[in-house]
């Protein structure tokens, strides 16, 4: 074992990684904690905690409007949180990115404003069925107040691949905007996204990718993507919860009216009208989470010093394993592509339904997620209710995925007894 | 198995969830209603069929699919419902809602609840609540609707 570690320099140590996350730590109803829901949010390395203590507790104070020191180190913190943001996904420059709540308000962001100057009545939007609820109601709203068409890629079944034959035939110049999920987070399915970005922008349709399950899992280049707007959030990526990302192409951003207004985005104000400022500040009224993006900051490190190719090869390489291992146990309904998937897998079980399997799952110390995953129209059209998904980490264990599979067949054995 | 767990899903609840009692449409039903869990999408159907003049709930069914938690509470309700006076299912309700949230000690759960007290295990599962009420709210929702007053129902807050 230890010539083998030798001769492979550059595999992380995932062992020493694992203990880096406090939180791992700990027992659930008496037994050691296994946490499988890093698809609904990730846990937080030590390095990111420090953070946003050491900020809080040494240069916490307003962004860009003091003079002070604290106030200059603050604004410095929050701008270099951007700079970083712009080198984790290789945008151009800093001003592409804004920081927003997360992908849910990143993409409401989007649908509000370039969405509410572009898209006309008899216009189409066009989406994959993958999209989470965040990706789909938006458009939804923004289609309604329009007059507008919203289409949707079906999925190939059970497989939860978007058939490519339909991709050909919707993906049209009366498309105004194709915004699509790169990772499912029900299917595990990864979307070739920068295929699609190519094809829609010869087009001229603009592309949106949810990278909300990729960003902290694989790498993610919005240059070598081509992609107009990219949306994430930092909670799944390591990072606090309340901050997420927005990345914009420049003239995107050029072409947009404000979202949100008020206090910071603005250039000058007078008593009957305001001239406001560009992105991203433009973007961002008010107060930002300034605390929130030091510790986004700290996770984008912490992931890039791992590698994010290394990051997905794990991955993928516990979720094959977790599928195969459930495929063999018979009785299991499997979702997503056998082939080519990411972190994450569903599953249901002939004639238990997905809580009573959480519900027991939980007993044994294994946090899983049950329900429809904000999945709803694709969980109907699948012709189920929910399903019980298990999502993987780089701190999660072959052992864990043996443990899973031990207590789904108990759960088997439970209820056909 | 663990002991809460084996609590929560005694025999005559997986039972009740395999064959739910009083399962399928009513067709001549003086009331319908629905009641739908979204964190899951589960959604149940519950149907009486009420004598006014006798205040006799004369027959209940109950369609849709859902966990074994929500598929046995609701079976078990509609054998308990069945027969009964308006005010007697009002008071097995506000029984039930006491006995599931907690509010009433386990010690003073009434007798008059029979086989519904085997679900006193889940208030162990806060998660789980939402589950065993969400016949509950539809029941609630058939009584308010055949009433007087009109109300909506059915987001499965443990709160009936």
């Amino acid at each position: 074992m230890h010539d083998l570690a030798k001769h492979a320099p550059t595999a992380p140590d995932w062992g020493a990684l694992r203990r880096d996350f406090p939180i791992l730590d700990q027992t659930v109803h008496g037994k050691p904690l296994i946490y499988l829901d890093s698809g609904a949010s990730s846990q937080k390395p030590r390095a990111v905690i420090d953070a946003i203590s050491r900020y809080y507790e040494h240069d916490h104070s307003n962004v860009h409007r003091g003079i002070h020191e604290l106030s200059n180190r603050a604004t410095a913190a929050y701008e270099g949180a951007r700079e970083r943001t712009a080198r984790f996904l290789n945008a151009d420059k800093p001003s592409e990115i804004v920081f927003t709540r997360g992908t849910t308000e990143s993409i409401n962001l989007v649908a509000a404003t370039w969405g509410e100057r572009h898209v006309g009545a008899g216009d189409t939007i066009l989406l994959t069925e993958l999209e989470h609820h965040a990706n789909l109601i938006p458009w939804q709203q923004l289609a309604r107040r329009k007059g507008a068409q919203l289409l949707y890629v079906p999925v190939l079944g059970d497989s939860g691949v978007p058939d490519p034959a339909k991709v050909d035939e919707l993906l049209t110049p009366a498309v105004k905007i194709f915004a699509f999920t790169h990772i499912s987070n029900t299917m595990g399915t990864i979307n070739p996204a920068a295929e699609w970005c190519a094809r829609a922008r010869a087009l001229g349709v603009a592309t949106l990718v949810d990278a909300a399950q990729s960003a902290g899992h694989c790498p993610v280049d919005v240059a070598a993507m081509g992609c107009d707007f990219l949306v994430f959030s930092s909670h799944k990526i390591l990072g606090p919860t309340g901050i997420g990302v927005l990345y914009g192409r420049e003239e995107r951003f050029a072409e947009m009216p404000p979202y949100q207004t008020g206090g910071e985005m603005i250039v000058t104000v007078d008593w009957h009208d305001a001239k406001f400022k560009p992105a991203p500040h433009g973007f961002e009224a008010g107060t930002p989470d300034v605390a929130g993006a030091v510790g986004l900051h700290a996770a984008m490190d912490y992931l890039d010093a791992i590698g994010r190719q290394n990051i997905f090869e794990h991955d993928r390489d516990l979720a094959a394993y977790a599928y195969t291992r459930l495929s063999e146990l018979g009785g299991v309904r499997l979702f997503g592509p056998g082939t080519d998937r990411a972190g994450l897998v569903s599953f249901l079980l002939d004639d238990v339904h997905a809580h009573d399997v959480v519900t027991l799952a939980d007993q044994h110390g294994i946090a899983l997620r049950g329900g429809h995953h904000c999945n709803q129209p694709l969980h109907r059209k699948l012709g189920v209710k929910s399903s019980a998904r298990a999502s993987f980490y780089f701190y999660n264990t072959h052992e864990e995925v043996d443990r899973l599979v031990e207590v789904v067949e108990k759960v088997r054995a439970f209820f056909n007894r | 198995m663990d002991f809460d767990f084996e609590e929560l899903y005694q025999a005559v609840i997986l039972d009740h969830s395999r064959k739910p009692r009083n399962f399928g449409a009513l067709p001549d039903a003086t009331v319908t209603v629905s009641g739908d869990n979204p964190t899951c999408g589960d959604e149940i159907a519950l149907s009486l069929k009420i004598d006014a003049a006798a205040d006799k709930l004369e027959a209940v069914g109950f369609t849709g699919s859902a966990c074994s938690i929500c598929m046995a509470s609701t079976s078990l309700m509609t054998t308990k419902i069945k027969g009964k006076t308006r005010g007697e299912a009002e008071t097995l309700l506000r029984d039930f809602q006491g006995m599931i949230t907690g509010q009433m000690p386990e010690s003073e759960t009434p007798k008059s609840l029979g086989d519904l007290r085997l679900l006193s295990g889940v208030r162990k599962f806060p998660q789980r609540v939402k589950c065993a009420t969400l016949g509950w709210h539809a029941l609630k929702g058939c009584l308010a609707e055949s009433g007087e007053g009109k109300f909506s129902v059915g987001t499965g807050d443990a709160d009936l």
